[in-house]
């Protein structure tokens, strides 16, 4: 998250796009034009291969195999872990506990920190613009647990009301859980205010980083987060696998979430054991490959440079921005003075399944709906918007190609 | 782009902007509600059943362009209707826009409803097409709220 000493060289992304070969097609006969990455990324060729090649030449169990594979299987998989600390700047690679996705990342923090740590009482604040997978599984707890959500409000421009969420801050409360950027919105939250003025009260910081990670440099400790939690495929890697930092004496505080092989020490009827962490948090054999793909994404990533990605995605986004405001009747949500990746708008007179429909005859992919975060949906009055989020592959042109896009569904809707 | 003007027929834009029978139904004896999770599509039915014909359908909500034109069409359908008639109505809507074969034995003819015909080619769509239909069913069938998942 520090600026950068130098300003990059740009992104060279008629290179890149060689790199991912699902760009390479035609939809309903026009080129694709994917503005759907907050959903899902595409893979470069060195994701899929690392890939292929784990399951053609190395796999097998991990941690307790005695032959070459395992050995090999056991390497890779824990040298995506280090690949992944040093991804994240974590001090120790034991703070890196591979997961589902970040849904997973946060149900493990709500279900093991969350109900071995908490009571009655202790306050979870959020903001009104988090996605349902970091509202659900706090409301999980406030049932079972009894703990309170506080929930810091939306202002027009889709920040998050920064001075209400200070005033939630208090001694009751023990966890402020917010996304590092909203998947609906693309506001940037200011999180490291919130986690200094968190732990001033003592309490812990969970960050949402789902989309946050592809799109800006992310140094945890810099940030001085407590959690952070992100998703492979979001990040140019393979679905079914994310990460979950999380402070090592957190991790060593913290109850197992599940039990089964891989996360226990001893086994018996007497009284069972548990491993350190991580494994302690990864019981069962883990999605070995998805590790090693997650990890080739995160050398490809810094291969190009995440400050370099950065600075191309925040120019895209200006261009796009302002290129919008030729379609009569557009209307962005959210237009917070700090905004990565995304534009969510709505069309007078066009319901966003509508536009969806037409952008997709044009070859243009976008989401469109409540984006899994119908709070803040609500907060603006509205049950949908559409999406057009960005990637490092994307270019000029195909914003054209959106702008033109969105034009045709004037001409249709009149 | 064919697909697209099949789909968007200018009785879908009619239907759209000056949706028939939308608003309360005052002496409805029927009632349900419908919800698309996926786009946010929400419609409330009432009916006035009188000695198993359907005399009055009317509905409140908002949604894109194919389920708001779709629950406008299928309300002017329903008037007079007989309920039995009705729910053959919906299989063979429900046939048309899924692009599935016709249900056998005569049944009641679709008329206009067949300009939602265009769904078929749009497989995420058919929600919309079908959430004031699926509502029909709950409506007839003691109420309640049905969602497309």
């Amino acid at each position: 998250m520090s600026a950068p000493a130098l300003r990059p060289a740009p992104l060279d992304v008629a290179r890149v796009r060689e790199d991912f070969p699902v760009l390479h097609q035609q939809v309903r006969g026009r080129p694709l034009v994917y503005l759907d990455n907050a959903a899902t990324a595409q893979k470069p060729r060195v994701v899929i291969e690392a890939l292929s090649r784990y399951y053609e030449r190395d796999n097998a169990n991990i941690h307790r195999g005695v032959h070459a594979l395992s050995e090999r299987a056991t390497e890779a998989y824990e040298g995506a872990r280090e690949r992944l600390r040093r991804f994240l700047n974590a001090a120790d690679r034991r703070e890196i506990v591979f997961v589902r996705g970040t849904t997973e990342a946060i149900n493990l923090v709500a279900q093991s920190f969350g109900r071995g740590l908490l009571g009655p009482g202790d306050e979870v604040v959020l903001t009104q613009l988090e996605h349902h997978s970091n509202i659900v599984p706090w409301q999980l707890l406030e049932r079972e647990r009894g703990v309170r959500l506080r929930v810091a409000p939306v202002l027009d421009d889709g920040s998050v009301d920064l001075e209400a969420l200070l005033g939630l801050l208090g001694p009751r409360t023990r966890l402020v859980a917010v996304a590092h950027v909203s998947n609906a919105l693309g506001t940037v939250l200011p999180v490291r205010r919130i986690v200094e003025a968190a732990h001033a009260v003592g309490a812990r910081v969970l960050l949402d980083g789902a989309q946050a990670a592809p799109h800006l440099p992310v140094d945890v400790q810099a940030l001085g987060c407590d959690f952070y939690c992100l998703s492979g495929h979001k990040l140019y890697g393979p679905t079914g696998i994310g990460v979950l930092y999380a402070r090592l004496e957190l991790l060593e505080a913290m109850p197992p979430w599940q039990g089964g092989g891989d996360m226990i020490r001893t086994v018996s009827f007497a009284g069972s054991t548990f491993a350190d962490p991580p494994h302690k948090f990864e019981a069962g054999t883990p999605h070995i490959a998805g590790a090693i793909g997650l990890a080739a994404a995160a050398d490809y990533l810094e291969g190009l440079g995440m400050e370099r990605i950065r600075a191309h995605e925040e120019a895209l986004l200006a261009y796009a921005t302002e290129a919008v405001g030729s379609v009569p009747g557009l209307r962005l949500v959210g237009t917070a003075p700090e905004k990565a990746g995304i534009l969510s708008f709505v069309l007078e007179g066009v319901h966003p399944h509508d536009i969806g429909t037409i952008l997709d005859h044009e070859g243009v992919a976008v989401r469109a709906g409540h984006h899994c975060a119908m709070p803040v949906m609500e907060r603006f009055g509205l049950a949908a918007t559409v999406r057009a989020s960005f990637g490092l592959y994307n270019t000029r042109e195909e914003v054209d190609a959106l702008v033109a896009a969105l034009h045709r569904v004037r001409e249709i809707f009149g | 782009m064919s697909e697209l003007r099949e789909l968007y027929q200018e009785v879908i834009f009619d239907h759209n902007r000056r949706p028939r029978n939308r608003g309360p139904l005052p002496g409805a004896n029927r009632e349900a509600r419908g919800h698309n999770p996926l786009c946010g599509d929400r419609i409330t039915l009432r009916l006035q059943v009188e000695d198993g014909v359907i005399r009055e359908a009317r509905f409140e909500g908002e949604g894109c362009a194919i389920s708001t034109a779709s629950a406008s069409l299928m309300t002017e359908a329903l008037r007079g209707r007989p309920v039995e008639e009705a729910e053959a109505l919906f299989r063979r809507f429900h046939a048309l826009v899924t692009g599935e074969g016709q249900p056998p034995g005569e049944g009641p003819p679709l008329g206009k409803l067949e300009v939602l015909a265009g769904v078929r080619a749009f497989p995420s769509r058919v929600k919309c097409a079908t959430l004031a239909w699926h509502t029909l069913e709950a409506a007839l069938h003691g109420g309640g709220t049905v969602t497309t998942e």
